[in-house]
């Protein structure tokens, strides 16, 4: 057993609201930056829908994530070492940048500069890659934002599998939910395995995963290895790039700059535990429906005094062991069961998990025919498919999605009834398994979501921290090599000039 | 003209080297964010999977042909059983074919970078320079094949192998031995100096992180770091 300790995240999507703050703000600090205006760290889609990049789900396409041999050995679906070296020199699973998107500017100047016409002028969109106008935007980040567009493109969505898609294309049957994305930080994570390289590692103090830019030789089978499409080449810089888990604000003990902005509250920071020698058993089981499963049994109990006594020999700090005890990621993963892995069939045994979301009961059954399971409405009347919600999150198992269901929905009937009834409904928490000390502890955590129960998130610890001595009178967090940010006018070694887009527009007979 | 001789194929080979491996070296530990092979795929793939590859493929065989077929004394190719005839004949089918392969590829990479404008736009100078240079030098390569092909008892070629042997093995005679080869040789040889000068300055640095990359077959998949 080798125990390490990693920063998890969960997401409520109960209470996603779809507002994009957590993209927003996510961009404005890390990637608003020449190279990278295509790249979200962070975006929200709506589901269904294929998505940013287009269809990145679809795995017969993208060739991301993992694939098990007949001899029971997994390899990058891209191919095994080998394959993937000779295919360094073109990419065959490259996404091109317009299945994100044409980063683009507007003309704004000529609002302000336009001579008097008869129509109220307008800026016209800007490619950012060559400052040539672009005619149309065809696609971004949140492109199908509340079910834009027409079904048959949406219908396309990977997790539609199983099912009979074609009801749900009419505008009585529609369902819809909010999906934040960012980078999982897997404890076996494809882009590391396929990096030629060796740039990409995991931190073994927080499990963050990393790009080492002055590493990064360009190769891009990262990005073509992540199943998620969360790494991004920076096509000015030639380097790929990744979501940080703001790993300078979780040092400091703070936050991701998406969970502290987060408007609904929806997201959750704390440590888990694992056992690092499981890992490889765990992703290379057969069924990917026991994936989730298995991932399960790779997180440890913190507060089983073996678990301490190995951890504390294996160098995890105090504080870590002590936040790991009242870490929400793991209450809400192992002890309650509500938050699911996100496409655990990758194999990735990713470590951003989702509580699903509940939804209006449908029409039908709110006519009476109202399907019902004891004490709760039956889970399969909600508005989002049972099946759609466990492809997404249990590699197509819906067991543990109705459980995760039914916990929730148990939770509030009891917490309504004990504050509009006045009575304790002893049995919707037997039929779900809970005890009234958990539905508490789940109704503290989940729906009044404070700040201290949401976020507990222990500081870098010394032994870990660099010697201050060291990097005194450096440049502190910065891009590129050191002080350089590796562009600077005149480099001997191939740094280009700052270019600027001029944007001046001229009118024809002006 | 034996001064002009002595300078270009005993100094400057020199001079070259020490650029090339002293650049390489600086670079690597200065400005190592710099390095990196500047791939353009994600732009536009366009032409590229057919142009990278049989450029690379066809380059490459070039590398190792010159890199075994040069510096390998000749009692070893005797050793072998080749004489300087088979073995000219042996470098030129195998040199023309990967030619062929490379002169393919450069000239659609070439193609890309100046009709894609996405491409085009993203290009340094240096992008450019490289791409010329290398199809100035194939050109040359080539057609040095016409040449060798008129007199097969493998003379001159035997001079510019031991011309390569006295430049590594730093005796000062090697100029002596490239004086009287055809122009083209000469032009051949003055033009690959000149691309070991420009290097490290240019995106020509992949090629060390290429070969590197080979250790990637013997690697652990998951790479933790610790502090």
């Amino acid at each position: 057993m080798k125990i390490r300790a990693q920063i998890g995240m969960v997401l409520n999507l109960d209470k996603c609201i779809g507002c994009h703050t957590c993209s927003v703000t996510c961009k404005n600090v890390w990637t608003s930056r020449e190279g990278m205006e295509y790249a979200w760290f962070n975006n929200v889609e709506t589901k269904p829908g294929i998505g940013y990049p287009k269809e990145w789900e679809n795995q017969d396409k993208w060739n991301g994530g993992w694939t098990r041999k007949g001899s029971g050995k997994i390899q990058p679906r891209q191919g095994s070492k080998l394959s993937i070296l000779m295919k360094i020199f073109a990419n065959p699973n490259l996404p091109q940048i317009d299945d994100y998107y044409e980063p683009f500017t507007f003309d704004y100047e000529h609002l302000q500069s336009a001579p008097e016409m008869k129509a109220m002028p307008v800026a016209r969109p800007r490619s950012l890659i060559t400052g040539q106008r672009m005619e149309k935007i065809e696609w971004g980040p949140n492109w199908e934002e509340i079910l834009g567009g027409e079904f048959a493109k949406r219908g396309k969505d990977s997790n539609f599998r199983d099912i009979e898609k074609a009801i749900y294309g009419q505008f009585e049957n529609t369902f819809m939910m909010y999906l934040p994305r960012l980078c999982e930080h897997c404890l076996n994570p494809t882009c590391v395995a396929s990096c030629p390289s060796g740039s990409i590692y995991k931190r073994e103090e927080d499990g963050i995963v990393l790009i080492d830019q002055d590493k990064c030789r360009g190769w891009r089978m990262c990005v073509s290895g992540c199943p998620y499409k969360k790494i991004y080449y920076n096509w000015s810089t030639g380097k790929a790039e990744k979501c940080i888990f703001c790993y300078p604000r979780i040092e400091a003990g703070q936050p991701t700059v998406c969970s502290e902005t987060c408007v609904g509250r929806i997201r959750y920071l704390g440590v888990l535990l694992y056992d690092a020698d499981r890992i490889e058993a765990a992703a290379s089981v057969e069924d990917p429906k026991a994936l989730y499963e298995a991932q399960l049994g790779v997180f440890l109990d913190p507060n089983d005094p073996a678990v301490i006594r190995q951890a504390r020999q294996d160098g995890v700090p105090e504080a870590w062991l002590e936040a790991a005890t009242r870490s929400p990621v793991y209450r809400m993963a192992m002890e309650w069961k509500v938050a699911l892995p996100l496409h655990p069939e990758y194999r990735t045994l990713p470590m951003v998990w989702y509580v699903p979301p509940l939804s209006p009961i449908s029409a039908a059954a709110n006519a009476g025919q109202i399907g019902s399971f004891g004490e709760l409405p039956d889970v399969r009347s909600l508005r989002i498919p049972v099946q759609y919600l466990a492809n997404l999150l249990t590699a197509g198992d819906e067991a543990p999605v109705i459980s995760a269901l039914e916990r929730m929905l148990a939770m509030r009937a009891y917490m309504r009834d004990r504050h509009v009834e006045k009575r304790e409904n002893a049995a919707v928490l037997e039929q779900v398994g809970l005890s009234a000390l958990q539905v508490e502890e789940m109704y503290r955590t989940m729906a009044i979501a404070n700040y201290e129960d949401r976020f507990v998130i222990p500081s870098a610890h010394r032994e870990y921290a660099e010697n201050a001595f060291e990097v005194r009178g450096g440049c502190g967090f910065s891009f590129g090599n050191g002080c350089s940010d590796g562009q600077s006018e005149g480099s001997l070694f191939g740094g280009k000039k700052k270019r600027t887009i001029p944007i001046a527009v001229k009118l024809a007979g002006a | 003209m034996s001064t002009l001789n002595q300078f270009l194929f005993g100094i400057y080979p020199y001079i070259a080297l020490t650029v090339f491996f002293a650049g390489s070296l600086l670079r690597f530990d200065r400005d190592q964010y710099t390095w990196k092979s500047d791939s353009s795929q994600l732009l536009k793939a366009g032409q590229l999977r057919w142009g990278s590859n049989l450029f690379h493929v066809g380059i490459l065989g070039i590398f190792f042909g010159h890199a075994v077929g040069l510096p390998t004394p000749l009692v070893v190719w005797h050793a072998l059983g080749l004489t300087p005839t088979a073995k000219q004949l042996l470098a030129v089918i195998a040199g023309g074919a990967a030619g062929a392969l490379c002169l393919v590829g450069l000239i659609l990479l070439i193609h890309r970078r100046l009709t894609e404008p996405r491409i085009r736009v993203n290009s340094r100078p240096m992008d450019m320079v490289v791409l010329l240079l290398l199809l100035a030098q194939l050109l040359l390569g080539l057609f040095s094949i016409v040449v060798s092909l008129q007199h097969l008892d493998g003379e001159e070629m035997v001079k510019l192998m031991t011309w390569v042997q006295h430049i590594l093995t730093f005796r000062g005679d090697a100029a002596g031995y490239v004086a009287d080869v055809s122009l083209v040789f000469r032009l051949h040889l003055l033009l690959g100096m000149t691309i070991f000068l420009v290097f490290p300055f240019s995106r020509l640095v992949h090629v060390w992180s290429g070969f590197a990359a080979v250790g990637y077959l013997v690697r652990a998949y998951q790479l933790v770091r610790s502090r």
